[in-house]
C-alpha cells in the first residue's frame, strides 16, 4: 500500500559540515494536514526544501508520487522595487491563468480587492493570501506552506489557519506546513511533527477549543480553530541539538492519543 | 541621406529596441555590474581576435560568452561576493586587452573607437552582424519572456513550478553577452551598459507592468539614438557619447513628467 503523496525515508542533510537533519521519516497523504513545528535552527525549512526538491539530501530518499503537482508558498517574497508588477500579473506568471481564474483564486483566499494593486504595495497579510492564491492556481495535489502566517497578527493567524483547512477540504490536497510556534497549531491538523534535527515525536494535536483561556484570548470562533499541542519531552537538547540523556523523566507525561517517537529519542 | 548615416541609424535602432527588454532585466535583477564586466572584457576579445587572426566581431562574441560562463561558474564555486569578483575581473580583462594590443606593433587600431564606439564607421558587414544578433536576441526574449520574468520574481518558486532555472539564468547572461558584443561597435566598451540601463531606468517610473517598462525602454532608446545621431551630424560630436548623453537627458526629463 502506497497512497502517500510524498515519503521521506532516513533523510539526512549535512550543510557546511553541520548535521542539519538526521534520520527523518515523513509522509503526507492526500487530504492530510501535517504541521512541522520546532525551534529556530531545527531544520524545518531545510526539510521543506528537501521535500520540494530544492535541496538534495546527503543520504536517504525522497519519494514523490510521479507527476505530483505541488503548490508552494514561500516564507517571503521580495520583488525588486523597480519591477512594476501587479498582483494580477504576478498570478498570471502561472501558465494558463487569465483574469477570471486569478480573481476566482483571490476570492477563495479573500484577497480579491488587491487584484490590481502593485505587489510591493500590499500588506503582509494580503501578501500571504496572494501567495496562497498563486499556490492554488497550480491546482496542487500537495500544498507546501513555509510559515504561512508569518508577519500576520494573532487574530489574522487563526483566520489564515482556518482558511488553509477550508482549502484542504475543498481541494482535497495534502498540506505540509511549517510553524515555528509550539502553541499555535490548528485543531484540524492531522499530524504534528516536532522537529529538532531529528523527529522528536509526531502525532495528533490535542484539541483545546474549550479552554477558557483561549476563548477569552481569541474569541470563541477563533479559539475553536486554535489548539495547544500538549506533549512533554522526556529528553532535552543541548545547544547543538544533540539529545541529552541524563534528563530526569517528567511525571506529567500523559499522551492523549498515541504518538510516534523518532529514532533519535531514547524513550518510549 | 548618406549611406554611413543610414547604416548608423539602422544599427542604433536595432540595438535600442533589443536593449529595452534586456536592460529591464538588468535593472530588475541588479546585473548592471555584470554587464559592465562583460563589456570591459570585450576589449580583450578584440585583442585576441587580432592575435588569432579572426574577425573581431566573432572574437568579441565568443569572448563575452566564455566570460559569462566563467562568471556564473566562479560565483557558484568560491566565497567572494559577486561585486568583488566582478570588480576584479572588469579592470583585469580591460587591462589585459590593452597590454596584449600593445605587443602587436604591426597592428594599428583605433583604440578610441573600441572604447567609445565608432558608429559612423559601420560597414555593411558590421550592420549585418548587429541586425542579425539583435533579431536573434529579441526572438529569444519574446519566447522566454514569461519564464524569465518568473525566475526574476522568485527563483525557488519557479523551480518548484518546474522551470529549468539554472538554464534560464545562464540564457539571460548569454543574451546580455551577445548584445554587448554587438553593441561594442556602436557605443564602445565603456558606454555599453549605459544603453542597457538608462532607458530602462527612465521607463521604470511610468510603467505599470513589466511589458510597459520593456516597451517604454525600447522607445526611449530609439529616441536617444535619433537625438544622439542628430547631435553628432549637425554639431560634429562623437556619435556614441552623444547617444548616451541624449539617453541621460531623457532620464532626467522622465522626472519632470508626473508619475502615473
Amino acid at each position: 500500500m502506497n497512497t502517500a503523496l510524498i515519503r521521506l525515508e532516513h533523510v539526512a542533510v549535512t550543510l557546511a559540515g553541520q548535521n542539519v537533519l538526521e534520520n527523518i521519516q515523513l509522509s503526507v497523504n492526500p487530504g492530510e494536514i501535517v504541521t512541522l513545528i520546532g525551534p529556530n535552527g531545527a531544520g524545518k525549512t531545510t526539510l521543506v526544501r528537501s521535500v520540494l526538491g530544492l535541496l538534495k539530501p546527503t543520504s536517504g530518499s525522497v519519494w514523490r508520487r510521479p507527476k505530483l503537482r505541488v503548490g508552494y508558498m514561500p516564507q517571503k517574497l521580495h520583488v525588486d522595487a523597480t519591477l512594476p508588477l501587479s498582483v494580477l500579473r504576478f498570478l498570471r506568471l502561472v501558465p494558463g491563468v487569465d483574469r477570471a481564474r486569478a480573481l476566482a483564486a483571490l476570492n477563495e483566499v479573500g484577497a480579491e480587492k488587491v487584484i490590481d494593486s502593485p505587489l510591493q504595495g500590499i500588506s503582509g497579510g494580503e501578501m500571504q493570501r496572494v501567495l496562497l492564491a498563486r499556490a492554488l492556481l497550480r491546482e496542487p495535489e500537495l500544498l507546501v506552506l513555509d510559515e504561512p502566517v508569518q508577519g500576520v497578527d494573532v487574530a489574522g493567524q487563526a483566520e489564515l489557519y482556518s482558511l488553509i483547512t477550508r482549502l484542504r477540504d475543498r481541494h482535497g490536497c495534502g498540506v505540509l506546513m511549517v510553524s515555528h510556534d509550539l502553541h499555535l497549531v490548528m485543531s484540524t491538523t492531522d499530524q504534528v511533527v516536532c522537529l529538532n534535527r531529528h523527529v522528536c515525536c509526531s502525532g495528533h494535536p490535542e484539541q483545546v477549543s474549550n479552554d477558557p483561556a483561549f476563548v477569552e484570548l481569541f474569541g470563541k470562533k477563533s479559539a475553536q480553530s486554535l489548539a495547544v499541542y500538549h506533549h512533554h519531552h522526556d529528553h532535552a537538547h543541548d545547544l547543538h541539538g544533540a539529545v541529552v540523556d541524563d534528563t530526569p523523566a517528567p511525571t506529567t507525561f500523559t499522551p492523549v492519543k498515541p504518538h510516534v517517537h523518532g529514532d533519535g529519542c531514547k524513550h518510549g | 541621406m548618406a549611406d554611413f548615416l543610414l547604416y548608423a541609424l539602422l544599427a542604433g535602432l536595432a540595438l535600442a529596441l533589443v536593449a529595452g527588454p534586456l536592460g529591464s532585466f538588468v535593472v530588475w535583477r541588479r546585473m548592471a555590474y555584470f554587464g559592465d564586466t562583460l563589456s570591459h572584457a570585450a576589449l580583450l576579445g578584440v585583442a585576441m581576435g587580432f592575435l588569432l587572426d579572426i574577425s573581431p566581431a566573432i572574437a568579441v562574441t565568443v569572448g563575452c560568452l566564455l566570460l559569462a560562463v566563467l562568471l556564473v561558474t566562479l560565483q557558484q564555486r568560491q566565497p567572494l561576493a559577486s561585486d568583488t569578483l566582478l570588480g576584479i575581473l572588469a579592470p583585469s580583462t580591460l587591462s589585459l586587452g590593452l597590454v596584449v594590443l600593445s605587443f602587436m606593433h604591426d597592428v594599428r587600431i583605433d583604440l578610441m573607437g573600441y572604447l567609445f564606439g565608432d558608429l559612423l564607421a559601420i560597414s555593411p558587414t558590421d550592420l549585418a552582424w548587429i541586425l542579425g544578433g539583435s533579431a536573434a536576441v529579441m526572438a529569444l526574449i519574446v519566447v522566454l519572456w514569461r519564464p524569465l520574468l518568473a525566475i526574476t520574481v522568485h527563483e525557488e518558486l519557479a523551480t518548484v513550478e518546474g522551470l529549468p532555472v539554472p538554464a534560464l539564468r545562464m540564457t539571460l547572461m548569454l543574451l546580455i553577452a551577445v548584445v554587448i558584443a554587438v553593441a561594442m561597435k556602436i557605443v564602445g566598451v565603456l558606454l555599453i551598459t549605459s544603453l542597457l540601463i538608462i532607458p530602462a531606468a527612465a521607463a521604470q517610473r511610468h510603467a505599470r507592468s513589466p511589458e510597459q517598462m520593456a516597451f517604454g525602454a525600447s522607445l526611449i532608446g530609439v529616441a536617444a539614438v535619433c537625438a544622439g545621431l542628430a547631435l553628432s551630424w549637425f554639431k560634429d560630436t562623437p556619435a556614441g557619447p552623444s547617444i548616451v548623453v541624449s539617453a541621460a537627458a531623457l532620464f532626467l526629463l522622465s522626472f519632470l513628467l508626473p508619475k502615473r
